[in-house]
């Protein structure tokens, strides 16, 4: 044990202990001024506020919340926000680049410029520019009376996006979304299938997440809730009816979920690219299927180079979401701004957000470490 | 030509509908927006002209409001010291982005330049004083980005040193810095910059608003440009410090003469990409309520007699970020080539 500490501390133990105590130091100090600094404006540190009433409204937010609720709940609807905006967004970025991704390869010279201007112009500009784009073409977007509409139930006007809701009463409006991904990843498998032949895998997996929602929502049914759909409709000066999607979550959405499927398309392209060509020609020379191939020899090993590249951009995506503060949608750190600036307590505020950015990171890079170990190679040959 | 006339409509029906369906989606996308922005577009007019019923992209608002949108709140009269800024940056920009002039005394050249900037800028020596409250635009979000690379750059060589180094307690301080800055989003490095630094500083001392944001974009930088020159350094084979330690140089020379060389050569490209990241990343500073490119873009959409034009403000603005960009990655990719090819001369 004492050993062991010792050849983790390595060499120069009291000098690397020396600096230790000057960094602690330096943020005593700092920490001390800090103190000072609240003490002489009247604010006692600590997070005793967040029981207290907040008195501001949040636009839209996925738990129940009200002006008046306590700034903890206000907090907690900022994160429920950042967490809903960041699991939609990364799972419509991945179907996104992905078929950018397998289309940016396709033999056809025209899709892939296509795809190749579309990666370089979001990759070339920054991303608070896309959202800021998107949320003034909202704005251009008609009025609720002349909305655009898609089969009279999608519609699409200055006041957000409205889609069909099917849920269960008392529980969220967003059930579908599930469902929505589903029927995409579905379909993805299915073209994939056609196209390319392959993808018993997808299948299997497909069937298995459809089982498991239907199964979900018989077990709601059978334990009380009323399943309902609503389809919205046009009426007198808005739209009635239906899920409606905020302009600025909508934006939100739009602007991280372009923007990270140009990422997402490079990092497919490059990690079907990095398997080499000699395996393709030897699983040839085995007489394999293109799909054959696809599935079972260049696959598995692309996803190695994939896997933790694309989480990285989930982390990523995850954090750009802060960017919510600058359209106006209510997200963790929108709403951790917004008690800073009506109790005085920055620094509690803002240690709040790096404690959920932090957590979030964590939990994603343990449960990505699990994946990669399974995924990684094994047997003796590792490197 | 030939070869791509094959390429869009042969190989087989499933191409030709391939190319069918693009070029749809071509024109769908493609018409209005070319309608909307050249054929209804307003050049040169009022703006009056521009709020006509069917016009479509308002350019003379860009042209009337050119030069907020470039300098934003700089005085007008003065507004040939920001202009000179910018010719020297891209003059310097340009001569370091060639190979042949890269050794130490270029960082002593960028050191003196931003001495310069700042002297020209702010407006010591003679000329007017202007308050960095007043600075603004395409100077801002360049020498910004820039300044957060050159400054974040010893700081991240450290780091990425003590992430390899043996000695635990240092290890654990640089790895505790690197991941903690990676793991928040830029906003929150930008707020403890920009509102708990003051509060942490003894007795009120009080620190310009744009050097807070550039200790915030610096060390957000330097995490990242940490990680690049850790992966360069584990590029370098073990057998060269063998090969070091054999010819009797001591741990520093080692990584003077063998080691860093070889591992910041590997890792040029990468370098290049994080500043265009960093570039990009500075148009942040508009959330902060500074007049950086994109922030002074917008505020010139407030001004009541041209009021609205959000979307023809953000184009430009976006094509100037392209620009950059762009000639930054095309850069990057003959750089990429270009260390490859003379690593093979003998």
């Amino acid at each position: 044990m004492f050993a062991r500490a010792v050849s983790w501390i390595g060499p120069f133990p009291f000098r690397q202990a020396g600096l230790l105590l000057g960094v602690i130091a330096i943020f005593w100090f700092l920490g001390n001024n800090t103190l000072s600094t609240m003490e002489r404006a009247g604010l006692t540190p600590g997070f005793s506020f967040l029981s207290q009433r907040a008195n501001f409204e949040i636009g839209e937010s996925v738990i129940a919340y009200a002006a008046g609720d306590s700034y903890g709940r206000a907090i907690l609807a900022g994160i429920a926000n950042t967490a809903k905006v960041a699991a939609l967004g990364c799972l419509l970025a991945t179907l996104l680049g992905v078929a950018l991704g397998v289309a940016r390869l396709s033999g056809n010279p025209l899709l892939s410029r296509l795809v190749q201007a579309y990666v370089e112009i979001l990759r070339g500009t920054p991303l608070l520019l896309q959202l800021f784009l998107w949320s003034s073409l909202f704005q251009h977007f008609p009025a609720p009376r002349n909305a655009s509409s898609l089969f009279e139930s999608i519609f699409v006007s200055n006041r957000g996006v409205f889609v069909p809701s099917f849920g269960f009463d008392g529980l969220p409006a967003t059930l579908w979304i599930p469902g929505f991904a589903l029927v995409l990843l579905g379909g993805w498998t299915i073209a994939r299938k056609m196209f390319f032949g392959t993808t018993q895998y997808g299948l299997k997996m497909t069937a298995l997440l459809l089982a498991l929602f239907v199964a979900s929502i018989l077990a709601l049914k059978l334990t009380g809730f009323t399943p309902t759909t609503e389809i919205p409709a046009k009426g007198g000066f808005n739209i009635r009816g239906g899920l409606s999607l905020s302009p600025e979550f909508a934006a939100l959405l739009i602007g991280l979920v372009v923007n990270a499927s140009a990422t997402i398309a490079e990092i497919v392209r490059s990690g079907i690219q990095s398997v080499r060509a000699g395996q393709w020609e030897a699983a040839r020379a085995l007489g394999m299927k293109p799909g054959q191939i696809m599935r079972l020899i260049v696959f598995p090993q692309a996803l190695r180079v994939i896997m933790p590249l694309m989480t990285s951009s989930y982390l990523d995506l995850t954090k750009n979401s802060s960017l919510a503060v600058a359209i106006g949608f209510p997200d963790i750190v929108s709403v951790a701004n917004t008690t800073a600036n009506t109790t005085g307590q920055v620094l509690e505020a803002i240690a709040l957000i790096m404690a959920v950015y932090l957590g979030i990171n964590l939990a994603v890079s343990a449960f990505m470490n699990v994946y990669n170990r399974k995924i990684a190679l094994k047997g003796a040959l590792v490197r | 030509m030939q070869k791509a006339i094959a390429g869009l409509f042969l190989h087989g029906p499933w191409n030709l509908a391939i190319t069918v369906v693009t070029l749809a989606f071509l024109a769908w996308i493609a018409i209005p927006i070319i309608r909307w922005a050249i054929l209804d577009g307003v050049w040169t007019a009022g703006p009056q002209a521009c709020a006509a019923e069917n016009a479509g992209a308002c350019w003379a608002f860009i042209g009337a409001k050119l030069r907020f949108i470039l300098f934003a709140f700089y005085p007008p009269d003065q507004q040939w010291r920001p202009a000179l800024v910018l010719a020297g940056l891209v003059l310097l920009l340009t001569l370091s982005a060639i190979p042949c002039f890269w050794s130490v005394r270029l960082a002593g050249v960028w050191f003196f330049a931003f001495i310069a900037i700042w002297i020209l800028m702010a407006g010591t020596l003679g000329l007017p004083r202007v308050s960095t409250n007043q600075w603004g635009g395409l100077p801002i979000t360049l020498a910004v980005s820039i300044a957060a690379l050159v400054l974040a750059f010893p700081l991240a060589l450290v780091m990425a040193l003590a992430r390899q180094s043996k000695m635990g307690i240092i290890r654990t301080l640089a790895v505790g810095y690197i991941e903690l800055l990676r793991a928040v989003p830029m906003i929150a490095v930008l707020y403890i910059a920009m509102l708990i630094l003051p509060m942490a500083l003894p007795g009120g001392s009080m620190l310009d608003k744009l050097l807070r944001a550039q200790i915030g974009v610096t060390s957000f930088a330097s995490a990242y440009l940490a990680e690049i020159i850790r992966a360069g350094l584990q590029a370098v084979p073990h057998g060269q410090d063998e090969a070091a330690a054999a010819l009797g140089l001591t741990r520093i020379h080692t990584l003077r003469l063998i080691v860093l060389p070889q591992a910041l050569r590997a890792v040029i490209p990468a370098i290049v990409n994080l500043s265009v990241g960093i570039l990009l990343n500075t148009s942040l500073l508009a959330v902060i309520g500074i007049y950086d490119l994109l922030n002074a873009a917008r505020a010139s959409a407030t001004d009541p007699q041209w009021l609205g034009f959000y979307t023809e403000a953000y184009i430009f603005s976006a094509v100037v970020y392209f620009a950059i960009s762009f000639l930054a990655s095309r850069y990057s990719l003959w750089l990429e080539g270009f260390l490859k090819t003379s690593q093979h001369r003998p």
